[in-house]
This record gives C-alpha cells, sequence and structure tokens, in this order.
C-alpha cells in the first residue's frame, strides 16, 4: 500500500482543489469563459484521478455507482426544471426575466443560467463517471492466465 | 371554475409545441429512476397520451389559425430559437404521438419478454427521450436545434436497438452499425447547416430561407444543399445509404422495430421536404438537377433493389426492412416529382406507411411473443394457430402492396399519377412493377400463414395460441387505421394538400 506515497499524498491536496476549480468555473460562466460543461468535465476529471491513485473500488465507495444514476437525472431535472418555474410565474419557457424582476439590471438572467447550468454541471460530470466506471469495470471475456 | 378551464385551455394551447418536447423529456429523466417497471410503463403511456393531446390541439389550431410560432425562453426569433408549426409538420406530431400511444400500449407484455428486468426502467426512460428527440426536431424551427435534437433522439435510439440483445446477441452488431452511420449522417447535416450559417448568418429556417432568396446563388449554398442531403438520406435510409437499417430493424426489441418503422425516418424525411423545398429555393437549376436525377432516381433504384432484396430474406423482420427502405424510395420519387401532386403524394405515403409499416411489425413482435418465431418458414399455419394477429397482419400487408380500399392504395395511386402527369412514364412502370415484388413479398408469408395446415409437434397439432389482448388493441388499431383511411381518403389527402400548400407557398 506504500507504493506511490508522493503521489497519494499529493493528488489528496490536489482533488478538493480540482473541485473548487470546476465550481469557479462554472460559478464565473457567465463573466468570461467557462459553464457548466467545462466545470462538469473538470469535477468528473477529479474523480478520476482519485480512481487512478487510489483503484476503482475504493473510488466507487467514495462515489457509489447508485449516486451517479441520481446525478445524471437531477441534472436533467433541474435544468427543465428551471423552465418548468418560469412557466409556473406566467412566462414563456426558459423566459429567465420572470425570475427576478428588475428593470435595471438583468438579475433573473442571471439567476436562470447558473441554475440550468448547474444541471448541465451535474449531468457532464456525473455521465463522464458513469462513462469511465463502465469502462473501467469491465472484465475481459478471457482472463489474461487463461491463455 | 369554468374559467380556470377556458384560462388553461388557452395557456396549453399557447405553450402546446414546447410542452410536447419538454414533457416526455422530464418523464425521461424520471422514468430512469423508477424502480418499478409497471410504474415506468405507466408514466410513459400518460406522457405519450397527453402529448398526443397536445399534439391534436396543435393540429386544430393551424388548421383554424395557420402556423404557429413560439419565441423559447422570451428570446423573439431569429436571435432565439423559434418553435414553429404548421401544415408541414403538425401532421407529423400527430402521427409521432399517436405511434408513441400504440406503441407503448403494446410494450407492456413485448417489453417484459424481451428486456431483462434491471434495464427495463432506463429501457422506458430512453424511450421516452428518443420520442421527445423526435417531437423536437419536427416542432423546431431552428436549423441547429434540429440537429441537437437528431442527436437526443438518435443516441437514445441506438441504446434502444442494443437492448435487443437480451434477445439476439446481434442487436450489439446492428447497434453499433447504426450508431456509426448515424453520427456520419449527424455529422454530414450539421456540416452542411454550418455552410448555411456562413452563407447567412442565420440559424433560422425562415430567415435564412429569406436570405438565401435575397442574395444570388453560391457555390456555398450548394455544397451545404449536398451536405444536407447526404446527411437525411443517411438517417432516412436514402437508397444506397440504408445499410444501417435491415439490420437494427430485425435485431432491435420487437415494439422499439416498430415505433422507429413509424416514426424515425418519417421524422427524417419531414426534414428533408423542410429543407428541400422551404428552406432551399426548389426552382434552382441545381436543385432541380439534384431532384429528378438524385431523389428520383436513386428512390426508384431502391424500390427494385430492396424489393428484390426483401423477396430473398428467410427473415421476416428483415424482409420488412428491406421493404422500408423500397417504400422510402417510393417517398423520394414523390419529392423528386417536386410538382404539388408529388410532394402530397410523396406525403400521403409518409403518414400511410407509417400505420402500415408499424401495424406489420406489431404483427410480428406478438408472433414472436407467442413462438418464438422469426423465419417466413416457420410461418405455416400460422392463420390458424393466431387468427387475429395474422388477420392484421394481412390486412396491413394488403395496404403496403397497396390493394384498393387501404391507405396504400390512396398514395399509390396519388403518386402513379403526379408521376404521370410530369410525363415520367418510367416512374409509373417502375411503381407498377415494384407493386408487384411486393405482392411477392408478403404473399410468401401470407401463403404461409393462411393455406398450410398448422404445425405438428409430436404428432398433435400446435394449440391456437392468441396474442395477449393489448397487443391485439395495438395492432388491430393501425390495421384499422390502414383501412378507414383507404376508404375515406379525405382526411390524410386534405392534410397532405395542405402540407404541401405550405411547400409551394413557399416556392411562390
Amino acid at each position: 500500500m506504500n507504493s506511490h506515497l508522493i503521489l497519494r499524498t499529493v493528488s489528496k491536496f490536489l482533488i478538493p482543489l480540482i473541485v473548487v476549480y470546476g465550481l469557479y468555473v462554472h460559478f464565473h460562466g457567465d463573466f468570461g469563459p467557462g459553464g457548466g460543461f467545462q466545470a462538469g468535465v473538470i469535477v468528473a476529471a477529479a474523480v478520476v484521478l482519485y480512481a487512478l491513485i487510489f483503484g476503482l473500488d475504493a473510488c466507487k465507495v467514495a462515489v457509489p455507482p447508485s449516486w451517479i444514476r441520481i446525478g445524471m437525472t437531477t441534472g436533467v431535472l433541474l435544468y427543465v426544471g428551471t423552465g418548468v418555474v418560469t412557466w409556473l410565474l406566467g412566462g414563456a419557457f426558459l423566459d429567465y426575466d420572470v425570475l427576478r424582476n428588475n428593470p435595471d439590471h438583468p438579475a433573473g438572467q442571471h439567476l436562470g443560467i447558473i441554475l440550468v447550468e448547474l444541471g448541465v454541471l451535474f449531468t457532464v460530470a456525473t455521465v463522464m463517471v458513469a462513462i469511465f466506471y463502465a469502462f473501467g469495470s469491465r472484465t475481459p471475456d478471457i482472463s489474461d492466465e487463461d491463455w | 371554475m369554468f374559467n380556470i378551464l377556458a384560462l388553461s385551455q388557452a395557456w396549453l394551447t399557447n405553450e402546446a409545441p414546447v410542452a410536447i418536447v419538454v414533457l416526455p423529456l422530464i418523464m425521461g429523466a424520471v422514468c430512469a429512476l423508477l424502480p418499478k417497471e409497471r410504474l415506468a410503463w405507466f408514466c410513459v403511456l400518460i406522457t405519450t397520451l397527453i402529448c398526443t393531446g397536445l399534439s391534436f390541439l396543435i393540429l386544430r389550431d393551424v388548421m383554424a389559425n395557420g402556423t404557429i410560432s413560439y419565441a423559447l425562453g422570451g428570446w423573439d426569433p431569429p436571435l432565439g430559437i423559434e418553435y414553429r408549426v404548421d401544415g408541414l409538420n403538425a401532421p407529423v406530431l400527430m402521427l409521432i404521438s399517436v405511434i408513441g400511444v400504440i406503441c407503448t400500449l403494446y410494450a407492456l407484455r413485448s417489453v417484459s419478454a424481451e428486456i431483462e428486468p434491471k434495464k427495463r426502467g432506463p429501457f422506458y426512460g430512453a424511450f421516452m427521450i428518443a420520442f421527445a428527440g423526435l417531437l423536437g426536431m419536427v416542432v423546431t424551427g431552428d436549423a441547429f436545434n434540429v440537429f441537437v435534437f437528431l442527436e437526443v433522439s438518435s443516441i437514445s435510439t441506438y441504446v434502444l436497438v442494443a437492448m435487443g440483445a437480451s434477445r439476439d446477441r446481434r442487436a450489439l452488431n446492428a447497434a453499433y452499425n447504426y450508431l456509426i452511420l448515424g453520427s456520419i449522417g449527424a455529422t454530414f447535416f450539421v456540416i452542411g447547416v454550418g455552410f448555411l450559417y456562413m452563407q447567412t448568418g442565420t440559424l433560422n429556417m425562415a430567415d435564412i430561407a429569406r436570405i438565401l432568396a435575397e442574395s444570388p446563388e453560391s457555390r456555398v449554398t450548394q455544397v451545404a444543399f449536398a451536405f444536407i442531403v447526404v446527411g437525411l438520406g443517411l438517417k432516412l435510409a436514402m437508397f444506397p445509404l440504408h445499410l444501417w437499417l435491415p439490420g437494427a430493424y430485425a435485431y432491435a426489441p420487437s415494439f422499439v422495430t416498430a415505433f422507429l418503422a413509424a416514426t424515425a425516418t418519417k421524422a427524417a424525411l419531414y426534414l428533408l421536404f423542410r429543407f428541400v423545398f422551404t428552406i432551399f429555393d426548389p426552382t434552382a437549376d441545381f436543385i432541380i438537377s439534384a431532384l429528378t436525377w438524385l431523389l428520383a432516381v436513386l428512390g426508384v433504384i431502391g424500390m427494385f433493389f430492396a424489393s428484390f432484396q426483401a423477396i430473398f430474406q428467410s427473415d421476416a423482420r428483415r424482409l420488412l426492412a428491406f421493404s422500408s427502405v423500397a417504400q422510402v424510395g417510393y417517398m423520394l420519387l414523390g419529392v423528386g416529382i417536386g410538382t404539388m401532386a408529388g410532394v402530397t403524394a410523396g406525403y400521403v405515403h409518409l403518414l400511410g406507411h407509417a400505420m402500415t409499416k408499424g401495424a406489420l411489425f406489431l404483427c410480428l413482435g406478438a408472433i414472436w411473443y407467442q413462438f418464438g418465431i422469426t423465419r417466413i418458414s416457420d410461418f405455416k399455419g400460422l392463420g390458424k394457430t393466431m387468427p387475429w394477429t395474422m388477420g392484421a397482419f394481412t390486412i396491413a400487408g394488403i395496404s403496403l402492396i397497396g390493394v384498393p380500399g387501404t391507405v396504400g392504395f390512396v398514395s399509390k395511386f396519388a403518386l402513379l399519377t403526379a408521376a404521370a402527369d410530369k410525363g415520367w412514364w418510367w416512374a409509373v412502370a417502375a411503381i407498377m412493377f415494384t407493386s408487384i415484388l411486393a405482392l411477392i413479398y408478403i404473399g410468401r408469408m401470407l401463403e404461409a400463414a393462411w393455406l398450410q395446415d398448422r404445425p405438428k409437434v409430436d404428432g398433435v397439432d400446435v394449440a391456437t395460441r392468441e396474442a395477449p389482448a393489448s397487443m391485439l388493441i395495438a395492432m388491430w388499431t393501425l390495421a384499422i387505421a390502414c383501412v378507414v383511411f383507404g376508404v375515406n381518403a379525405s382526411w390524410p389527402l386534405e392534410l397532405a394538400g395542405r402540407a404541401a400548400s405550405v411547400i409551394m407557398g413557399g416556392a411562390g
């Protein structure tokens, strides 16, 4: 277990930072380059790094596959849910202006895009991890010893 | 109370173009999480029923008030995404949602026989998303949004086809082929849209059409046209690009095959109508020659080639799949004729063939469900062991051949008239001849089923074992629709006439 000691220690520092950076990219998305998709990929990269350093089994304990399935759908529901809320507030579908009405400053647009992109973040991050798990958990048809 | 009702109806009519896409999308995500398969199935049924209601509202609204335009997110077109429903796409919306309801009704029994229990919830989820994608690509008025929904529906369709693996492992191979060719098709399509954007600087369909009409003809427009036609050709299984279709139809779960055969290629065909006639200028020289030499000629070659291939198939589902390729040839011929009558005929054939082929594939699924039969040689005596299923199969089969009194006759006759008016006697001959080929391949199955004795197992006749009621209702609904619209052809012809006038009105 003591192999890759440096890698393990360093990545324990790095992984939280990567996730925080992902969130930064997300919340900074409406001022500069970034957004939910990029943020989702960065967050997923943190999980993949964890799996590479500590092994897939440990990773599946930390981020259980059942959460992944819930996360994928949560993202879609968050996105569409924002649209439904704008419907309920009497606007058109995804018309963010009704979320918070302010004639001077388009606060509703800010709020709406952050919520929608949060949905994108959820779905992208979990789908990335799901693909990684799907490939990583595959057992070869013929194991190496059987050759 | 009535006020609320009236208000909500007004709201629904207003928001229907978006609600019809959003609702199945939400339910797709919900279904994927539902623990109980029955619950998921029930959600799907309710959703498809509501979508049918919405599509009916939309159709009625379009018939009464003309084009509906919906600005998504409050951003007016051409800047924002516009959902736009007119006489051309409202009937296709109706078709997709009605077929969705019928297939869902059928799915309850067939899915429990074909899909592993653990995967059934996600399976229904994928179906809902495919359903949402198809409705989305029909309802949208934005060229890039079409691509997005094209991918949404395609990717979930690959999953649905691959789910057939628990019944037949070859489904994986078929789904992979479909994945590769479908992705190439979508890529070609988006390249074409990119060229259009380069030429016009906008993605809104109506806006593209306006700018193209004002600007002089350019090479970029021609390249865009070529890419879009090839991309859509792959999606709708135009003759030399149809190689994914037989495998995908033969090995997908039977309810998926019926749904795809009735809707997926039809939605892509609608897009072909939309792009060729209302976005590009169909009076331009390069489009007229493409219609004549590409769509019409390839359509006719496809009719012959695929019909001959269908005759020599031993697997019933592959036979019907090749027949679908041949039928797409008829629709392309209608587009290629390019006159009002031709487009109307192609459009009626689109609607009619969806019902016919849907019914045929549902019957085959029921036959597999009861007896595990897929080969035509095993069909003998099915008329006695499954009389009701074979009854529906026979009605839909004669509609496919084009016997008078069925919807297949209405569209083929319209197509014949259009071709004769244009003076294309070779096309008339081709339609007649391929109808005889259809008679041969459908006849092979009917002959085995009705005229041969029921098979014996250990010297005892196989007992009659009819399909479950939910399946029978589904297939008979479609079979009866084939006859009703065949005898009373005014309704589909009126819809198609309106669609054609949208197209030709755009041409000026």
